[in-house]
Formats: C-alpha cells, sequence, structure tokens
C-alpha cells in the first residue's frame, strides 16, 4: 500500500464521513475529523523516517501520463515538516471548533469542508508533480471560500468569500501558466527534474515571465502587499477558520511554494528584488496597518499579513542561513498565530466581542486564557525566550549580514527594525488594551473563561512557544533540520539555535525593537489621530470591489452589443464576414478570377432570359413594400429559372422547379391574406443605402465567384454518372438516377428535411390564432361567393387527369424525364386546386387521408428500401434492376430504385398537403363561420 | 458488406427508423413514444461502442451507400473523430431525453420524433465523408433544431426561433455557393477525393478553391457561434426548454467540427498548397468568442443565460485548442469537448430544476425563497459550477491545462494563456457570485414559494449523470487523452482516412 496518496487521500474521505456522521448525533462530525486526522498523522509518521535518513520518498499513481501529469507524490524534509503542521494544527482546530461552534451552527458542514481543506493542503506539501500541486493550490482557494462563507447568512461573509476566491483563484491560474511554462523550459513537471534543472531554467529567456507569474500565485496566496486585503475581510469565518486557515496553513503554501523552488528559482537579481522587495514592503505595512485595527482578529490577521512577508524577505534574501530562519519563523509563527487566534475565539465567545474600545479589563474575568494569550503575544512581539525571538533574531542578523552587498543595503536593517518596533507596538497594545485598560465598556454580559476543554489546544501551542523559545536546540532542531534540508535540496548550513548569541548587531535590533515598540505605543496618539484622517482612503478592499463593481457594470453596458440584437445585424455580420473572408482568401491564393475557357457566346434566347429574371428580380425590390405584386414577382422570377433550366437542356430541373415555383406560389398568397398588403415603411435612407450597398456586394461576390467557375474547364466525377446510369443504375435519365440511385442517401435526408418543415409548420399553426381581416384596403367585405360553381366543377373534372398525369410522370422518371419529386408535386398541385375551388372541410371530407401517415410511410418506403438490401448483405440503398415481359405490354424493367421513388412521392404529396390544409385551417377559424363550400351540401 | 460496415451506419438509422415509427404511431400515446425514443437512444450505445472500439485499434470503417465506389457514391466513414463525436452526442442525448420525458417533452407536438431525426442529423453529421451529404444532414439539423426550440412555445423562443432559421438558410445558402464552387473546380464532393484533388491543385485554381474553403469556414463558424458569428446563440439556449438546451450543448460543436474535419482532411492540415488555411482567422476569433463569452457570462440575469454564454466560452476554448493547429492542441480540445458538452448540459438541467424550486422567482440571479432540499441542491450548483468554470480537479480543468500545454509551443503563447486564464477567473466570479444570491442568500426574505417544485430524482438523476460522466472523464483522463491523441494522430496522417474510402472498391 501507498503510504503518501493515503495520507492525501484519507481527509478527503474523511469529508463525507463527517457529513455522514452528524446521523449519530451533533459530536459526530468532530469525532469522525479528529479519528480521521489521527489515523492520516500515524501513517505520516510511519514513514517519516525517511526524509530523516536524508531520503526523498516518491509515490506515483498513473493519471494523465501522456500530459507529463502523474499522481506523484514526495516526502522531503519540507513537505514533512508542512504535513505535520497541518495535521498537527488541524487536530488542535477540531478540537476547539467542537466548542467554538454554537447549537445552531451544522457540524457536519462545517467539518466536511474542513477535512477537505486538509487534503487539499497536504496535497500541495506532498505533490511530487507540480501540475498537480497547483490542481491542489486551487481546491485550498475553493475550500477556503466554502469556510468563509459558513455563515451563509451574512453578506459580509459572503462578499469576503467571494473576494479570497477571485484573488487567490486568479493566482493560482497565473501560477498554472507559470508551471506550464517551466515544465516547458525543463521538459517535465516533476520537481525531482525540476529541481535539478536550476541553472538551466535560471538561464532561460522565460525565466523572468515565468517567475511572475509564479510569484503572482505565491503572492496573492500569501496576502503579500497589494493583494493583502483579501486576508483580513477572510476574518468573517468562524475563528477555527482564521486559526487554522489563515494563519497556520493555507496562507503559508505561498510560502511553501517559493520555498519549494528555492532551488531552481532563487539566486538571481529579480527573484531577491521581488520576492525581498514585496516581503520588506508586507512585513513593514502589515505590521503598521495591525496596529491601528481596533478588531483583534483584524489586528492578529495584519500581524499575519506582516509575518509572511517577514518570511518572504527571508525567502528573498536568499542565503542558506536565512532559509534556515524562514523554516524556523514558519513554525514559529504557526504556533504562536494560531493560538493566539483560538484566544481570540475564546474572548469573542465568552465576552460577545472582538473590539478592543469595548473589550478592557480581562484579566480580571479570564485569568488563565489572559495568561495562554499573553505568553503568545510576547512571541509575536519577538520578546527572548519565546520562540518568536529565535527567528526574529536571525532575520536581523541576516538583514545586517546582507546589507553590505546591495546598494542602499543599510536600509535593510533599519526598515526591518521599524517593522519590529511595530510589532511590538501592535502585541502590547492587544495585551493591554484587551487584559487591562481599566474595566469593559458595554458588553452584553459578564465574560468567563470558557470550558475547561477548549484552552486545551491553547495551551499546547502555548506550550511549545516556550519551550521552543527556551529550549530550542533539544526540541524544534532535528525536525528544522530535515526542513532546511528539503528546503534547500541539500544538506542544512551551520547554525546555531541558542538564545544568547552575545553582543551582536540582531541583538542591539532586538533591544531596540522592544524598547521602540514601548515607546511607539506609550506616544501613539498622534498616529492614531493620522490613522483616523486617513479613514482607510488607501484600503485595497475597497479598490478590489471598485473595480469588480465597474467591470460589472462595464459587462452589462457591453453586453447588449451582443446580446438581443436584431436579425439585420446578425444577417450582416453572416454576409459580411462570407464577404471579407472569402475575399481574403482569393487574395492569399495569388491566381486569377477568370480561367482560362473561353465562355459560349452570347444568344438572344440566353440574353432575354437573364434580363428578364434581372427585370423581375428588380421589380420585386422596388415594389417590395406591395407584397401581392412582389410575391407574383418572385414567382416570375422562379418561372425565368425553370426556363434557363430548359435552355441548357435540363428537363427533370425545369419540371421541378416550375412545379415548385407553383406550389410555393400558392402557399404564400394563403399566407399574404393574414398581413396587410403593404409592407412597414424603411427605417431610412442610410440603412435602404447600407443594406442595399451589401446586398449589392454579396450578389456581386456570388456572382464573381460564379464567373469563375464557369470559365474553367470542367472534369467532374459527373462522366461516371453519365456511363453508369444505364448499366449500374438501370435508367437512362442520369439525373432521376443520381436522385434516387447514386446519391439517393441525400434525397433520403432532403425528403426528411421536408417532412420537418412540415411537423414544424403544423406545430406552429397548432395553436395559432390569426385574426383574418374582414374588409380588404378598400373597405370592401368578402365574395359572398366563395367557390365559385365554374371552377369548382371543373377542377373535379380535371382531378383524375391530373393524377393520371402524375402517375405517368412518376413511372417514366427513371427513363425519361420526370420521378417521384415532381410527381409528388403534380398531385399535390391537382389537390391544392380542390381545396381552393371547394374549400378545405368540403375535400376532406372526402379524401379522409392522414397526413402524418401519408408522410411517415413515404419516409419508411424509401428507408425500407435500403434496410432490405441491407438484409440481403448488400450496403444501404443498393438498387437492383431486372427485366420481366409482362403480357399485352411487352418488356418492362422493374428497378428497386422505384419504391425508392414511392417514399419520395409519398413525403412530397403528404407534406405539401399538411402544410396547405393547416394554413387554410387557420383561415376558417379566421372567418369565424364553419362555410360549406358550393356544392358540398 | 461486413459487419462493422453495418455497424458504421448503424448509428445513422437507427434515430432514422425509430422518428418514422414514432411519426407513424404517434396515435399510440405519450406512453410508448417516451419507451420507443428511450429504446432507440440506448440502443445506439451499442453501434458507438462497436465503432469505438474498432476505430481504438487504428480501423477506419467505410460503408459505401447504394453500393457505389467512392468517390463517385456517398460513403459514411467511421475513424476516431466520428466514433468520438458520436460517443458524446449519444450520451448527452440520453441525458437530455431522459430530463425531457419529466414532463417537458408533452408540452407540444412531435417532440420524440424531432428528438430522433435530431440524432439521425446529428450522426450523419459525424459519420458522413462527403461534402454534400455534410450539408443534407446540416439540413435537417436546422430544420429538427427548429422544431425542437420551439417546442413548449412562448412569445420570446418564437422571436428567437425566427432568427436562428433565417441566419441558418443564410448560412446554408453560402454552404451551397461554397460546395457548388468546391465542386466546379475540383470536380468531386468525397471529402478524401477532394483532399487529393486540393491537393494537387495547379497554382491557377489555389485562389477559388480558397475562397471556397474560407466560405466553408464562415458557414461551420456560424454554426460553432463563432464570433461575430456568435450573436444568434444567447437568446436561442437562453429561452428554449433545459432538454433541448442540453441537447444543443453539442450543437455548437458540429461547427467545431466541421472545422477541424475540413482543416485536418480536406486542406492538408499543415501541409500542402492550403496548408493552414482556417488557422489565421480561427485563433484569433476563438479567442474573442471566449473573451466574449466570459463578459457575457458576467453580465447575464439569470442561470439558463448564463448557461447559453458558457456554452461560448466552451466553444471558443475548443476552437482556441484546434486552431494552435499542432497536434498537442487538437488533443488537448478533443479531450475537452466532451466535458465541455456535458458540463454545459447539466448546467441548463440544473438551472432548471433551481427555476422549478424557486417558483415564481424562476432562474434570475438575485436573492430568492429558500429552497426545498437546499442543501443537496447548492452542492449540486458548486460542482457545476466548478466543471463548467473548469475548476480543479476535474477535467475542464485538466483539458484547459493540456490547452495551455499545446500553447506553450505557440508563437501566440501570451494572448492564449491570458485570454484562457482571465476567462476562467471571470467565470469563476461569475458563477460565485449567482451561487452565492441564489444559494447562500435564498430565505433571507421567508419561506419557500408556494409553487416551489421539490426536485424529484426524476430530474436530478440526468443531471448527476452528465456530472457523473464529467468525472469519469476526469478519473479516466489519461485513456480519454491518450485517445484524443491517436485521434489527432490519425488527422494528422490524414493518408489512412483517404486510402480506406478510396481505397474501398465498392461492388459493382
Amino acid at each position: 500500500m501507498m503510504s503518501l496518496p493515503l495520507v492525501v487521500l484519507l481527509p478527503f474521505l474523511g469529508a463525507p464521513l463527517a457529513a455522514w456522521s452528524v446521523r449519530f448525533g451533533r459530536l459526530g462530525a468532530p469525532w469522525a475529523s479528529g479519528g480521521i486526522t489521527l489515523v492520516t498523522l500515524l501513517v505520516l509518521l510511519g514513514v517519516a523516517e525517511a526524509p530523516f535518513a536524508g531520503r526523498t520518498m516518491v509515490e506515483r499513481l498513473p493519471w494523465l501520463g501522456s500530459a507529463g501529469l502523474d499522481l506523484a507524490f514526495r516526502l522531503d524534509g519540507l513537505g514533512l515538516l508542512f504535513a505535520l503542521l497541518i495535521l498537527g494544527i488541524g487536530l488542535l482546530v477540531i478540537f476547539y471548533a467542537r466548542y467554538y461552534l454554537e447549537a445552531e451552527d451544522c457540524l457536519g458542514r462545517f467539518y466536511t469542508y474542513l477535512m477537505l481543506f486538509m487534503g487539499a493542503m497536504l496535497g500541495i506539501v506532498l505533490s511530487e508533480n507540480l501540475v498537480q500541486l497547483v490542481v491542489f493550490w486551487e481546491l485550498t482557494s475553493l475550500t477556503s471560500f466554502l469556510l468563509i462563507s459558513y455563515w451563509q447568512g451574512s453578506e459580509e461573509a459572503r462578499r469576503a468569500a467571494r473576494m479570497s476566491l477571485v484573488v487567490t483563484g486568479a493566482g493560482g491560474l497565473a501560477l498554472l501558466a507559470g508551471v506550464v511554462m517551466l515544465g516547458e523550459m525543463v521538459g517535465s513537471y516533476a520537481l525531482s527534474d525540476v529541481l535539478a534543472a536550476g541553472d538551466q531554467v535560471r538561464a532561460h529567456p522565460w525565466y523572468l515571465p515565468m517567475l511572475t507569474l509564479v510569484l503572482l500565485g505565491a503572492f496573492t496566496k500569501s496576502a503579500q502587499f497589494p493583494f493583502h486585503f483579501w486576508l483580513p475581510a477572510a476574518m468573517a469565518a468562524p475563528t477555527p477558520v482564521s486559526a487554522y486557515l489563515h494563519s497556520a496553513t493555507m496562507v503559508k503554501a505561498g510560502v511553501f511554494l517559493l520555498a519549494r523552488l528555492f532551488p531552481v528559482l532563487s539566486d538571481t537579481p529579480a527573484w531577491s528584488g521581488l520576492v525581498g522587495g514585496f516581503g520588506l514592503a508586507t512585513f513593514l505595512l502589515g505590521a503598521y496597518f495591525a496596529l491601528f485595527k481596533h478588531d483583534i482578529k483584524g489586528l492578529l490577521a495584519y500581524s499575519t499579513i506582516s509575518h509572511l512577508g517577514l518570511i518572504m524577505l527571508l525567502l528573498g534574501i536568499g542565503t542558506p542561513l536565512a532559509a534556515v530562519a524562514a523554516v524556523f519563523h514558519i513554525i514559529n509563527h504557526a504556533t504562536f498565530k494560531a493560538s493566539l487566534f483560538m484566544a481570540a475565539g475564546i474572548i469573542d465567545h465568552e465576552a460577545g466581542s472582538r473590539d478592543m474600545r469595548k473589550l478592557n479589563g480581562l484579566w480580571k474575568y479570564m485569568p488563565h486564557t489572559a495568561l495562554l494569550a499573553m505568553v503568545a503575544a510576547a512571541s509575536m512581539a519577538g520578546v527572548p525566550l519565546f520562540n518568536g525571538f529565535l527567528s526574529k533574531e536571525m532575520l536581523f542578523a541576516e538583514a545586517v549580514g546582507v546589507q553590505t552587498q546591495m546598494a542602499f543595503g543599510w536600509l535593510l536593517p533599519v526598515v526591518v527594525t521599524v517593522a519590529g518596533v511595530f510589532a511590538v507596538a501592535y502585541s502590547l497594545r492587544f495585551i493591554y488594551e484587551t487584559f487591562f485598560n481599566g474595566e469593559p465598556v458595554g458588553l452584553e454580559h459578564t465574560p468567563h473563561e470558557p470550558p475547561r476543554w477548549m484552552k486545551v489546544p491553547v495551551e499546547i501551542l502555548v506550550l511549545l512557544c516556550l519551550v521552543v523559545g527556551i529550549l530550542p536546540a533539544l526540541t524544534v532542531e532535528p525536525i528544522l533540520a530535515v526542513g532546511v534540508s528539503g528546503l534547500l535540496h541539500g544538506p542544512a548550513p551551520e547554525y546555531s539555535l541558542a538564545i544568547w548569541h552575545g553582543f551582536s548587531p540582531a541583538l542591539l535590533m532586538s533591544v531596540l525593537a522592544l524598547a521602540g515598540g514601548v515607546g511607539v505605543y506609550a506616544f501613539r496618539a498622534p498616529l492614531f489621530a493620522l490613522a483616523e484622517r486617513m479613514g482607510g482612503r488607501f484600503e485595497a478592499v475597497r479598490f478590489f470591489w471598485r473595480g469588480h463593481d465597474g467591470l460589472l457594470r462595464w459587462a452589462d453596458r457591453a453586453n447588449p452589443w451582443q446580446d438581443g440584437v436584431s436579425l439585420t445585424t446578425m444577417v450582416l455580420a453572416l454576409v459580411g464576414a462570407g464577404g471579407i473572408v472569402g475575399l481574403a482568401g482569393h487574395l492569399g491564393g495569388g491566381s486569377p478570377l477568370a480561367g482560362g475557357a473561353t465562355p459560349t457566346p452570347l444568344d438572344p434566347v440566353s440574353l432575354l432570359l437573364g434580363l428578364g429574371g434581372i427585370a423581375a428580380a428588380g421589380a420585386a425590390v422596388v415594389l417590395h413594400r406591395r407584397r401581392l405584386a412582389s410575391v407574383i414577382l418572385l414567382g416570375a422570377v422562379g418561372l425565368v429559372i425553370a426556363l434557363v433550366f430548359i435552355r441548357f437542356s435540363a428537363p427533370d430541373l425545369g419540371l421541378t422547379q416550375l412545379s415548385v415555383e407553383v406550389v410555393t406560389l400558392i402557399l404564400l398568397l394563403l399566407a399574404l391574406y393574414f398581413l396587410p398588403q403593404h409592407g412597414p415603411a424603411e427605417d431610412g435612407a442610410a440603412r435602404c443605402l447600407r443594406d442595399g450597398v451589401v446586398a449589392g456586394l454579396a450578389g456581386l461576390g456570388v456572382g464573381l465567384v460564379s464567373w469563375a467557375i464557369l470559365t474553367r474547364p470542367h472534369e467532374t466525377i459527373a462522366d461516371y454518372f453519365l456511363e453508369q446510369a444505364k448499366p449500374g443504375g438501370g435508367g437512362a435519365n442520369v439525373v432521376n438516377v443520381i436522385l434516387v440511385d447514386f446519391r439517393g442517401f441525400d434525397t433520403l435526408g432532403e425528403i426528411a428535411v421536408l417532412a420537418l418543415a412540415g411537423l414544424g409548420i403544423f406545430a406552429m399553426l397548432q395553436h395559432l390564432y390569426l385574426p383574418g381581416p374582414a374588409k380588404d384596403h378598400a373597405g370592401r367585405g368578402w365574395d359572398p361567393d366563395r367557390h365559385p360553381p365554374i371552377m369548382a366543377s371543373l377542377t373535379r373534372l380535371l382531378l383524375p387527369l391530373a393524377l393520371l398525369v402524375s402517375f405517368f410522370i412518376f413511372l417514366r422518371g427513371h427513363q425519361l424525364p420526370g420521378g417521384g419529386f415532381i410527381a409528388g408535386l403534380v398531385t399535390a398541385v391537382a389537390l391544392i386546386m380542390q381545396y381552393l375551388a371547394n374549400g378545405v372541410s368540403w375535400t376532406q371530407a372526402r379524401l379522409p387521408a392522414h397526413l402524418h401517415g401519408i408522410m411517415g410511410t413515404g419516409l419508411l418506403v424509401a428507408t425500407g428500401t435500403g434496410l432490405v438490401a441491407m438484409a440481403l448483405g448488400y450496403p444501404f440503398l443498393t438498387s437492383t434492376f431486372d427485366y420481366f415481359h409482362w403480357p399485352l405490354v411487352g418488356e418492362v424493367e422493374l428497378a428497386s430504385a422505384l419504391a425508392f421513388d414511392l417514399g419520395v412521392y409519398l413525403v412530397v404529396v403528404g407534406t405539401t398537403l399538411l402544410v396547405l390544409i393547416h394554413l387554410g385551417m387557420v383561415h376558417r377559424a379566421s372567418h369565424g363561420v364553419s362555410g360549406n363550400p358550393v356544392g358540398g351540401q | 458488406m461486413s459487419a462493422l460496415q453495418a455497424w458504421a451506419i448503424a448509428p445513422v438509422l437507427l434515430p432514422l427508423v425509430a422518428g418514422i415509427v414514432l411519426l407513424l404511431t404517434r396515435s399510440l400515446g405519450l406512453a410508448w413514444q417516451r419507451v420507443l425514443g428511450l429504446g432507440s437512444v440506448l440502443a445506439l450505445l451499442v453501434p458507438v461502442g462497436v465503432l469505438l472500439g474498432a476505430v481504438g485499434e487504428g480501423t477506419i470503417a467505410v460503408h459505401a451507400l447504394g453500393n457505389w465506389p467512392p468517390p463517385f457514391g456517398i460513403v459514411l466513414v467511421a475513424d476516431r473523430l466520428a466514433a468520438w463525436m458520436l460517443a458524446i452526442n449519444v450520451l448527452v442525448a440520453l441525458f437530455a431525453l431522459l430530463y425531457a420525458v419529466q414532463g417537458s417533452d408533452a408540452q407540444g407536438r412531435h417532440f420524440h420524433v424531432l428528438f430522433q431525426l435530431q440524432l439521425f442529423g446529428l450522426n450523419g453529421a459525424f459519420l458522413t465523408g462527403d461534402l454534400f451529404n455534410l450539408f443534407v444532414f446540416f439540413e435537417i439539423l436546422l430544420l429538427a433544431s427548429f422544431g425542437l426550440l420551439l417546442h413548449g412555445g412562448g412569445k420570446r423562443i418564437t422571436r428567437a426561433g425566427l432568427h436562428f432559421v433565417v441566419i441558418n438558410l443564410t448560412g446554408s445558402a453560402l454552404f451551397l455557393v461554397a460546395v457548388g464552387t468546391l465542386y466546379g473546380v475540383l470536380g468531386t464532393l468525397n471529402m478524401a477525393d477532394l483532399a487529393v484533388r486540393a491537393g494537387e491543385a495547379p497554382a491557377g485554381e489555389l485562389s477559388l478553391v480558397r475562397t471556397a474553403g474560407l466560405l466553408l469556414f464562415v458557414v461551420f463558424a456560424l454554426k460553432a457561434a463563432l464570433l461575430p458569428l456568435h450573436l444568434w446563440l444567447p437568446a436561442a439556449y437562453a429561452n428554449t426548454t433545459a432538454a433541448v438546451a442540453a441537447l444543443f450543448a453539442i450543437m455548437t460543436k458540429v461547427g467545431a467540427y466541421g472545422i477541424l474535419r475540413m482543416e485536418s482532411l480536406v486542406f492538408g492540415g499543415s501541409e500542402g498548397p492550403l496548408a493552414a488555411l482556417y488557422q489565421p482567422w480561427l485563433l484569433p476569433l476563438a479567442l474573442l468568442t471566449l473573451a466574449a463569452g466570459a463578459v457575457g457570462v458576467l453580465a447575464s440575469r439569470g442561470l439558463r443565460r448564463q448557461g447559453a454564454y458558457l456554452v461560448l466560452v466552451s466553444v471558443g476554448t475548443v476552437l482556441v485548442a484546434f486552431g494552435l493547429g499542432s497536434r498537442d492542441g487538437v488533443a488537448a480540445g478533443l479531450y475537452y469537448l466532451p466535458h465541455s458538452v456535458f458540463a454545459s448540459a447539466a448546467f441548463f438541467l440544473l438551472a432548471d430544476i433551481v427555476a422549478r424550486a424557486r417558483g415564481p422567482v424562476g432562474d434570475r440571479i438575485q436573492a430568492g425563497p429558500a429552497l426545498p432540499r437546499a442543501a443537496l441542491l447548492g452542492w449540486l450548483f458548486f460542482l457545476a459550477a466548478l466543471l463548467i468554470a473548469g475548476m480543479p480537479p476535474f477535467a475542464g480543468y485538466l483539458g484547459k491545462f493540456l490547452v495551455l500545454q499545446a500553447a506553450v509551443e505557440h508563437a501566440w503563447m501570451g494572448p492564449v494563456l491570458a485570454v484562457m486564464l482571465v476567462g476562467v477567473l471571470l467565470t469563476v466570479a461569475a458563477l460565485a457570485r449567482s451561487g452565492s444570491q441564489v444559494f447562500h442568500a435564498a430565505g433571507e426574505g421567508g419561506g419557500m414559494a408556494p409553487e416551489a417544485e421539490r426536485p424529484g430524482a426524476g430530474r436530478l438523476l440526468p443531471a448527476l449523470a452528465l456530472m457523473g460522466l464529467c468525472l469519469l472523464l476526469t478519473v479516466a483522463a489519461g485513456p480519454a487523452h491518450e485517445f484524443s491523441l491517436a485521434a489527432a494522430d490519425q488527422l494528422a496522417d490524414r493518408g489512412d482516412y483517404i486510402q480506406a474510402v478510396l481505397g474501398h472498391g465498392g461492388g459493382r
């Protein structure tokens, strides 16, 4: 069994367990979480000896190996140190939260989130693969979002959660980009490979952009200036969350990442400038702002920011000894800050407030808690004998040590000392104003000590502060050494852990910081007045929300550009895109538009047809507001096209076009009935001009393309069709053989389209109620003689003849012009005549056809023809034909394609009539009369 | 005809026959229609599974319709890409249909007929190896989608549907011009044959071939909703019924498929005289599409409209990946594609469930009444938001990582990284805001709405299953990505495809 994946996996398994365990009482969740955490800790301890023995443990599971992303886990000193912190403090927080959360808080949800976070955090520190590390990194952002918004009813909490998600999430995305670049530079995402490629990385031209992206990730996560603002807002989370995520662990992820990549990225001017610079600024500014926070959690949050800056500064300094100090301070800060947050939670819990202007003199009411808080605060201030002193003095020593190596180096010790001064001042303020300074002001109830067990986690942490502070070499030394060697990816340097190093500049700086801090606190009044006047004017959080709201407003304003635009705009975009892209395609090819072939000379008939078509189309445009006229003119255009087909020896196409024109015209006229006779006026000359130009250009483009094709020699696969139609397809009419055989599958699709169109129109007309005009534009009513008897009688006589013609056209289709499609249209026209002459209800009563059924049958027959071929072992739609001798008739060819054509015929008839009848139905409804046609009595 | 050839046409014939039977037996009632419709989709899993298995080993199945030898007859070709798209399509259709039978299929006529014929069109479009036949399937898709869009009715969707049909008919006209031009110059319609002839086209013909090819690009870009041809999408997707919107999650990907197929097969990918015909247009426009989608996600006031813009973001991402033009880019896009389809579909379904649970407030992104089964819905929304936004550790994140990985080898690394990551960030910010308002701020004004519909298993399961598919893509990321890589290889080395089609003698 692999241990490291198990360590990461166990908390994730614990999450649903925690949610489920609340069924067994409210305390099920903390018990389950605590148990899982303990087991995880034991599993980890079971393999902990490897880093101590100087070995790096790597365990892999396959995942996305083809992209270099395996699930790979790594345990070295640095990872072990962090994992122990996560699990150790996690255990204490689980214990503490059980007392902190109120009866009405849902414990299951809280512990579920907490366990998810723990798993994600362990994933970060135990990742061997950098992409995998980023995955876990983002998971901590997400769980942090959930935990901050744990009290969902609070608007403040919800906003803080979203802000932290956006800031740290953005950093995580930048980190992903950085890691992908780093992986490309090294050729691997595995830490082992990356750590071995330091020189290569630092010399790469991408080093600086990659470093910037990685630092963006680290700085946002570790709340470095100017991305620090999300952390104080995150204090809206329950205090155990603040103690765990927002001081001891998650905010250390940024620091961890830089420590992890220290051997690869450090030791360049960019590194020390950026990491050291931002760290120093954050160290100082955090300490300064902490002093003015009245909320004790706010003070602690800014203190956390400042200490994170301190660690960043140490990493930025970049010497091995600074690295030791960084690791040491990570440990120390985790212990004293977690305990301080827990103490703050106790105070909040038992006194009902966190405002230092109200909380005074709590020493009297909760001396035990006060003592614990004071020890931790002393460590935070860097008072000797407490652990914070040791690492801070290391920082002072390093600041002095490296000052000679840079310009303005003397500034470093000065600024560091000033930051130390403020650290002492805010720690002092926290202690003095919370526990002393008179009596509480306006608290709702009298403060008291918390339940006994609630203090235990604080006591453990405070004890650690003391023990480490007094006996560092005996306690923290082994794990520190292992952590440092993990960080440096090599042996730790010589260093000495002792309280007393003799008289040194560092000692002087410590003394100055302590004395200065007391002094600043004593004479704080002018500083506070100044801070009051600034009134948070420069608070980054305001800039964030201003930017956020501004972005939303901008999106709101910008979006109508793409949402709810008019159809004209859409078509304009499409036609414009076609024109631009098509033109670019032509220009990019570098060949002439016209081909070499000479066009056939112009003959008078073609000229006449062309001019006729142009005239009809032009007239339709000019008269387009007079709808009836323009529909008829469009019919004329169609007629011209039919004649063009006939002129160029395509009788099938001509016949088809002709019948389609007739049917379309009738349907359009039926629809026109519901529309006003005149179309609406145009929007203005400018738009008319624009649309006219666009339409003209589009026409010109299509014309040019046609010209280009027509002037080129024509060599196509059509010759095969001409050769094969008779021997292979059994038909002399090549067009028909193409339709029902060579490309029968297309035809099958097209009749499906036809049927779909029928169904669509049917569905649209189903619930349509359109009031038809009672009078025409001249105010005349409808002619009472609705179905002129002569027409009615004539059409009835014509019907059998027309059907006979369509049958004839259908049958001969395979050999001579005709076929199912044309025959269907002819039948439809013949039947439409009946409807027109006799009325819908009269005709329907005599032709009780289920048109859906006819359509369906047609589709089934056509598909079935193909399926029969498949049943016989041939591909779909394979045709066959044979010649039979019929008595009297003679030799007759029967082709399976005829059945297919029958399907086409049925679909055409069914669809056309379906549409027509239902349009007619709408008519009838609009008249409000059930209208018995003439002759129908 | 071999068995595999029969399997290759089955994904087209099954829904066609089912649709016809449904049309003929429409008087037998809704229960029968549901059984037959679901049965047909379930049955589709078999041929699709068989084809996936066969193409996995590198086989390319060719079905020569009418037994006419290519390039004279029409062929259906199942290669890795086609089988992959078929599988995605059938899965999303299954769960969209399962959701529809919860009641929205009864809101209008012929839902099941239209649904089957829509599948007929989709499967045909993925399988066909003939350019004109692709046009026919696009027509089927257009008409069937139009019917499905309007299903359920309403004024807003009628308007959006009209826009949809008119703009797409204009696109069809353009398609015809392009196909006609290609046929005029190259004299063939079979895509493999087109590829051969385009590669051998003399210099004097190149301009015309390029023009026709790019006109086809415009048509596919319209289907894919590539900026600025995306204007029809938001209104159509936001106003139709949830099940239809879920099925439509794949519709934009048909356009993306067309672009990929044309570019890699017919125009020779990165080789030959027409190398990289689409790429100069595709990558920048895809980036702009992604950005426009993110802006829309931010500006949306309703969850369903947000879903529509998320579709835009996802298609932008897929096309960015394809636009990189490399094998890794294509593979990244193919890996991300199914995730984005399933996640968008799940998001639409969930938005509908939430809207039903909130009564009159519907899917508006604002504080509303308390929700029945609030904790469950909250978790599901959180998960769906993570999936669709592409947050770790799910397949969406892995897909975006793969795209970034492919992008670092490209000259456009900077813009691609910036747009993709800022897009994710804006999406996350917007979805966090939606979730926060709809779930966290719920019930502040009192209890539940009286009309609130408690989400039942029938509605939750399809959404859950779609999310489950996303999780499956996460866990099985390795095999899925390897398949995508193999598909990308097959596209890059188009000789196999051409050989499989043109070497297929036909029976005559």
